[in-house]
């Protein structure tokens, strides 16, 4: 056997090792993804067998016309942007506390991880118990009352200056489990030497943290960055169980949109469309975040 | 030599098994998905005694909330796996959607056999919902597509203990939209919440306005903004959208009203902590579940105007469809003349409270279920106009007229919104 032909034989069996993996992920992925990208150039009802090529139309429609479209983006963007600062430094501060010698530890880290897999539904309905007034316990009302603050009572969930940041808190209440979970992961493999190293140096708590500390966990934060900006943006179902829907367009996000166009329009390609486009900005941001960790590092 | 005799015995005994004929069962089974949770245990009974009747079995297959069994049935239309017998949820446009595609068999001989003897035992105005008038703007050949199984009517509540308690009389609801608001005020002092009603869900607020739509200007004008002829500018709307403020002004709407989803509205009414609620008749099951001793009456929405009749949303309230591509349909057929038959639909009628679709079993029925048939005199919906509105335009007043509770809009700048979007569809359908 020529050494030519070994190669062709070691690169053929190569090939066909990941053969399985590479058609798995294709039938899954990639032409689901073509596919609807293909569909998102059609104008098509979801029902009839026929369709309408429109070409780009859709896209076009989406990005000179549609404004609820890029309101809707802004308030997922709003609620991204409280779940990555409020509700981040909230998971990496409890998660600092639980990861030093404290009493009852371990009995912390279960309770934080209870909302995150608590269904949507659930913690929505819940929530919307505590806060409303009238078809609830009016739990957040009677503190403000009983702290001195009346003149802050109103209905948080139907009042449009609040309703949007009431979704973003309670969408940070049940997503900082994972946050706290990873940042948790990520403290316990730093070396406890550097700690003590660093004591010994004459740092004090506040420089170990800073030199230390939140050096080595920059790859976990933008981990923990990324999957806040996919899980954010993506949010509806606790929209739908707190407020109904998209209240006049407060509480509008990317997803609901997509479920309009589908459902409520019945317009499939348009919705396909959507899908793409939002697809994409998501692959930009955490392109973008990704670049960014790189050029930290 | 024993073990390979016992093998060579099993292998016969499997061969022989293998060989054997199929046992042909006669009966075909016919299947039929919904998505009427309440509705399910009864259909069950009937699906039942349908089989010890007839042999022919049954299989009613629940695929609930209802936003999940309409993509499921949208799903299996694109993979042409519908059941025999399936209903549709959504909009006119949807039901000849799936008629265009060959997934809906036309019913109208099957109606017209026997001296039109099914069709007659209908109410005509649940029949309707179903039926494509000739000229359709939907291209649909005219004829009779689904069966109903019952109707309804969404109409307004009121509970007779908080009218007591207010110092109105019970056996007098308001009539006019200006005695409505007049109750307000006096809801606002006794700290009670006033009209309650699923408006988060947004499709409720659509049914009121085009109530009111139809109250001022009359159906003929109603049409015509559709058909593109009038816009939504004109007083008229203005009007209907200023309804929605009054009310509001008034004092007559419930706190926190446009993000009231209609299970909370269904609680409140029915825990006696709302004097009115705006629900379809299935509400008089889901508060006989709630509050069996709720004391409460079912009224049209008081008049705006006394120009044209009051009118409401009403007709079928779910319908079945065959599908045209099953092999079961001539059985499937027989099951459903026999569902919308008088003892069946009565029975259904008593065990879930709904109102029956076969215009015959009225007699037995609860004074408050009564009152919500009273209303089928009144009933119009969008599937039986003939024309549709753009869903963005729907989606815009919508929005607008929560706009206008919260007080973020006034009712013009609603109305030219609406009206903008309206023109961009048009000209987006001229462009076609």
């Amino acid at each position: 056997m020529t050494h030519k032909s070994m190669k062709l034989k070691d690169t053929l069996e190569n090939y066909t090792f990941v053969l399985p993996a590479v058609t798995i992920f294709s039938i899954f992925y990639i032409i689901p993804f073509i596919w609807v990208f293909q569909l998102g150039l059609f104008d098509w009802d979801g029902i009839s067998f026929s369709k309408t090529f429109v070409g780009l139309a859709n896209f076009k429609e989406i990005f000179l016309q549609d404004k609820n479209w890029w309101q809707s983006m802004w308030n997922a963007g709003y609620i991204t942007l409280i779940a990555l600062t409020f509700q981040n430094i909230l998971a990496f501060m409890l998660a600092w506390a639980c990861d030093r010698e404290m009493r009852m530890k371990n009995f912390y880290r279960v309770i934080f991880f209870i909302p995150p897999v608590l269904s949507e539904v659930v913690v929505g309905m819940a929530w919307r118990f505590i806060i409303n007034d009238i078809d609830g316990a009016n739990v957040i009302n009677r503190t403000l009352t009983q702290m001195g603050f009346p003149h802050l009572v109103h209905n948080w969930l139907s009042d449009p200056n609040t309703a949007l940041t009431t979704v973003a808190i309670v969408h940070c209440w049940k997503g900082f489990g994972w946050g706290f979970l990873i940042f948790l992961a990520g403290l316990q493999t730093i070396p406890r030497e550097l700690y003590e190293a660093a004591r010994v140096d004459g740092a004090s708590a506040w420089q170990s943290f800073k030199k230390v500390t939140i050096p080595l966990m920059i790859p976990v934060m933008v981990l923990v960055a990324i999957l806040t900006v996919l899980g954010t943006m993506q949010v509806f179902v606790l929209i739908v169980s707190l407020v109904g829907g998209e209240f006049a367009g407060h509480t509008s996000v990317p997803v609901l949109r997509i479920l309009a166009s589908m459902r409520g329009s019945s317009r499939f390609g348009y919705a396909c469309a959507q899908g793409i486009t939002f697809g994409l900005v998501l692959i930009i941001i955490s392109f973008i975040q990704y670049r960014f960790s790189k050029k930290g590092q | 030599m024993w073990f390979k005799n016992i093998l060579l015995g099993i292998s016969i005994l499997f061969s022989a098994l293998g060989c054997s004929g199929q046992k042909v069962d006669s009966k075909p089974t016919i299947t039929i998905w919904h998505w009427m949770t309440d509705r399910d245990a009864t259909f069950q009974d009937l699906a039942k005694k349908y089989e010890t009747l007839t042999g022919v079995k049954v299989n009613f297959e629940l695929y609930a909330p209802s936003d999940a069994y309409s993509q499921k049935i949208r799903a299996a239309a694109q993979g042409i796996n519908l059941p025999d017998v399936f209903g549709i949820l959504g909009e006119k446009r949807d039901f000849a959607s799936f008629i265009k595609a060959g997934h809906i068999l036309d019913l109208t001989s099957y109606m017209e056999a026997n001296n039109n003897g099914w069709k007659n035992s209908f109410f005509p105005k649940a029949l309707a919902v179903n039926e494509f008038a000739a000229g359709n703007s939907y291209g649909i050949n005219p004829g009779t597509y689904g069966v109903p199984v019952d109707i309804m009517t969404i109409q307004m509540v009121y509970n007779k203990k908080l009218f007591t308690q207010l110092g109105l009389n019970p056996s007098r609801p308001p009539k006019t939209l200006q005695e409505f608001l007049d109750i307000g005020p006096k809801i606002q002092a006794a700290g009670m919440q006033g009209l309650v009603s699923g408006w988060g869900e947004v499709w409720m607020i659509d049914c009121l306005a085009n109530d009111y739509a139809f109250n001022i200007m009359g159906k003929d004008k109603v049409m015509a903004t559709i058909r593109g002829q009038v816009p939504y500018t004109d007083p008229d709307w203005v009007k209907v959208f200023s309804i929605f403020k009054q009310m509001q002004d008034s004092g007559v709407l419930a706190k926190g009203l446009v993000t009231m989803i209609n299970k909370s509205a269904e609680q409140l009414f029915a825990n006696e902590k709302a004097v009115f609620a705006f629900n379809g008749s299935w509400c008089v099951n889901v508060y006989k579940g709630m509050n069996p001793n709720l004391e409460y009456g079912a009224i049209l929405p008081p008049q705006a105007s006394d120009k044209y009749p009051m009118s409401i949303w009403g007709g079928a309230g779910s319908s079945f469809m065959v599908n045209a591509r099953s092999k079961n349909k001539e059985e499937a057929i027989k099951f459903l003349v026999w569902l919308t038959g008088q003892d069946q639909q009565a029975y259904l009628s008593r065990a879930t409270n709904n109102l029956p679709a076969n215009k015959n079993c009225l007699a037995k029925i609860p004074e408050v279920l009564a009152q919500f048939a009273r209303g089928m005199e009144y009933a119009t919906h969008p599937n039986v106009w003939g024309v549709s509105e753009f869903s963005l335009v729907i989606e815009a007043f919508d929005r607008g007229i929560q706009s206008i509770i919260i007080g973020e809009k006034t009712p013009e700048q609603v109305a030219d919104e609406v009206q903008k979007v309206k023109e961009r569809e048009l000209n987006k359908r001229r462009a076609k």
